[in-house]
């Protein structure tokens, strides 16, 4: 795991070294081991190592027999051994026992069609110096992240933002269209960023950068929309699924360094560690980060899973105060607003990995979005099934089932007003988008913030919508809904929050490489033809992994309803606990009426009532719309600070 | 607009619109208008019980009772003369 960076300029014969340098030097967190860097012609490309395959001779770039190929990469290729054979055969010398060097011959013997024989996670760059192309090409998940600035004649790529920064000329200008999609649905859509300029290659897409221009295509789509293989029987699926799960689990494990787990308490990353530690390393090490705020914590969960499978677990606790002291650095690494403070127990997590001298973890992300796990999903289904009898007294009772904690007892008052929440734009069954239309309505009220010349910029939610729309893949109102919904959240929260700012940026902010057994594309690809009925069963989320997991892993973690990841927010920045509230003057100063104006982002006068309301009261009461409108309010104020500015975290 | 209706809107505006009254009128609906979220529900009843010293049972919590500021006036006046 890694971080590259490069240039490629036609127009002019600039020294690109000493600036490649500097963005290296900026994503040094991503690869503390070695660098490495090659400059010819118009091409320069830079390496910043995380050793974990071949420890002696790995040092990138790398390059095929004549040196005319040369490639930078960050990722794993997990299906080297057997693409290196094939090469081998094919007449191909190796000089490295790298994953990294078979990109080199595949390019030489396939060009831009060797992404169909690799099965990873990578973003990486190889310049072609007899053609005088550049390609660059991103995992079909976008697990490993890849961001370009690129102008008439030059292009300047980096594994993230800040090495593109280094870069003087490259313009710094929030994307105000980015920062309200991200107010509506949680994530900046497909190649966008925050910034203006700077965009990312998409996931299961590559891009090539020639004296012809630059062009971007697909070599591969989410598979949601398949149709089913309805022959199979249920026992089949789990024969089938459960044989796959174990080949992508034991392809994620070579490495030339140990490889520990992440255990959350549930069944995902339960399921993934039960299988490491019983069929390939019994001297497993697991991770797992709780809360101090009880609300959010799963400890006796992961303490369940820990002893049943019989690892050596390490754990810790994430305070209030934590998330608060913690946050800006975490949006140094996110480098986009987010609505969350969730990433920060990760950070936290990954740490504590690192202080245990591992490098690499696995986790059980992406099961939810694989095998249909999330409430949004069985929310889509109970509201389906509550629009065909809309004035039904008991078909919204299944509503309650889904949310325990905003039907919570002390919210016990309240039913009858959240099912009159759950009841909104009920009978439009037929938008294309209608599992996730309440989760955008209610998150785009916090638009409300942005200041009059942001609104008038932005336009409204159906705005954002039809632009969404735009977007499907042909025949999208074929598929079931609960594809339908599948796709969206995968395409909108996957890469652009999950895999991003909880997952490589978390991760890689402290030299860690996550890898995920359930983001194996054979496992997507598979699950993808799984009937409905065998994903979503009834109200039973993930069907088949449950069915898979039962009697392999404890009961309770297999039955215990889904909890969903989550961290305060308010009371993490306004809490009437917190300890040396001096520290949280980085608060205080990036939401004053000064800041917040000479920003201009947001509304002061509104900004400062919602502040008033959150310091009356210490930060009880606080809604969800209004949380969100905090951790999104204060993070686009740092990106402002850090990265429009180029201030440090630490000041 | 009674001095009832004026001080449940200003605390509809304050509390929930930060300010921005915008279209809200006395008959707008909290919940169809999204200017209360599911959660936030328990901020009205905290304010209504704080400030007009009556207590909302559970089987009054419902829309013809809280979601508009015309139904909670009528709602609290009629509590508040029950109480009398």
């Amino acid at each position: 795991m890694c971080g590259i960076a490069g240039i490629v300029n036609f127009n002019n014969p600039e020294n690109k070294t000493c600036l490649i340098t500097r963005m290296i030097d900026a994503i040094k967190h991503r690869g503390p081991d070695s660098t490495g860097i090659f400059e010819k012609g118009p091409a320069g490309l830079g390496h910043a190592r995380l050793s974990i395959i071949d420890l002696h001779t790995g040092d990138q770039p790398v390059y095929n027999e004549d040196h005319s190929i040369c490639v930078v990469f960050n990722g794993e290729i997990f299906n080297y051994p057997d693409l290196r054979r094939e090469l081998i055969n094919a007449g191909h010398r190796f000089y490295t026992e790298t994953d990294t060097e078979v990109l080199v011959h595949l390019y030489e013997d396939m060009g831009p069609g060797m992404f169909q024989k690799l099965n990873g996670q990578f973003a990486f760059a190889i310049w072609d110096s007899t053609k005088q192309k550049l390609l660059l090409g991103r995992d079909r998940v976008g697990i490993r992240p890849l961001f370009y600035h690129e102008t008439h004649g030059r292009i300047i790529f980096g594994s993230e933002i800040k090495a593109i920064f280094k870069d003087e000329s490259i313009p710094r200008k929030m994307d105000i269209h980015t920062l309200s999609d991200i107010f509506s649905c949680w994530s900046p859509l497909g190649s966008e960023t925050i910034f203006e300029d700077v965009h990312q290659v998409p996931p299961g897409h590559y891009a090539i950068f020639s004296v012809d221009g630059f062009t971007v295509a697909p070599f591969w789509q989410l598979s949601f929309g398949v149709p089913c293989d309805s022959y199979k029987s249920c026992e089949q699926w789990m024969e089938d699924m459960g044989a796959l799960l174990e080949d992508s689990t034991r392809i994620r494990l070579r490495a030339d360094v140990p490889v520990g787990a992440y255990l959350s308490g549930g069944i995902d990353s339960t399921y993934v560690s039960s299988l490491v530690r019983r069929k390939f390393n019994n001297h497993l090490n697991t991770f797992s980060v709780g809360f101090t705020d009880n609300r959010f914590d799963e400890t006796v969960f992961q303490k369940i899973a820990a002893e049943s499978i019989g690892t050596n677990h390490h754990s810790i606790h994430c305070s209030d105060n934590d998330i608060g002291e913690l946050f800006p650095e975490i949006i140094w690494h996110t480098e986009t607003p987010i609505l969350r403070t969730a990433p920060v127990p990760l950070f936290m997590l990954s740490r504590l990995v690192r202080e245990n001298n591992f490098k690499v973890v696995l986790t059980g992300e992406g099961a939810d979005e694989v095998f249909a796990g999330y409430n949004i999903f069985k929310e889509d289904k109970v509201r389906r099934f509550w629009a065909r009898n809309p004035s039904s007294r008991i078909r919204p009772k299944l509503v309650e089932r889904l949310y325990p904690y905003i039907f919570s007892q002390e919210n016990n008052k309240a039913r009858i007003f959240l099912e009159g929440f759950f009841k909104k734009n009920l009978e439009s069954t037929e938008l294309p988008y209608y599992s996730h239309l309440l989760r955008w309505q209610n998150t785009s009220k916090i638009r409300t913030f942005f200041s009059n010349d942001v609104i008038q910029n932005i336009g409204n939610l159906s705005d954002f919508t039809d632009k969404f729309m735009g977007t499907l893949p042909e025949g999208f109102m074929n598929w079931e809904p609960l594809s339908r919904a599948q796709y969206i959240e995968s395409t909108l929260f996957l890469s652009n929050y999950l895999l991003s700012s909880q997952g490589d940026r978390m991760a890689m902010g402290n030299s860690i490489e996550g890898r995920y057994p359930f983001l194996d594309y054979r496992v997507i690809e598979m699950a993808a033809k799984i009937p409905t009925e065998f994903r979503l069963n009834g109200l039973t989320e993930k069907f088949i992994l449950k069915k898979i997991a039962h009697g392999f892993i404890p009961a309770p973690l297999v039955e215990r309803p889904k909890q969903p990841y989550r961290a305060p927010i308010a009371s993490c920045f306004f809490g009437k606990d917190l300890p040396g509230k001096h520290q949280l003057d980085y608060v205080d100063d990036l939401l004053s009426e000064a800041s917040i104006k000479r920003n201009g982002y947001f509304n002061s006068k509104k900004v400062g009532s919602l502040l008033d309301k959150c310091k009356k009261n210490s930060a009880s009461l606080i809604s969800e719309t209004d949380n969100m409108a905090i951790a999104g309010i204060l993070s686009t104020q740092l990106v402002d600070h850090l990265f429009i500015r180029g201030n440090s975290f630490k000041e | 607009m009674s001095d009832m209706k004026e001080k449940i809107r200003s605390f509809i505006v304050e509390n929930f619109l930060f300010g921005d009254a915008g279209e809200l009128k006395e008959d707008t609906s909290f919940l169809n208008d999204g200017i209360i979220d599911s959660t936030g529900i328990l901020e009205l009843v905290d304010y209504i019980e704080e400030n007009f010293g009556i207590k909302v049972e559970d089987d009054e919590l419902v829309p013809e009772n809280l979601d508009s500021i015309k139904n909670l006036e009528a709602y609290i006046t009629r509590k508040t003369q029950s109480a009398a």
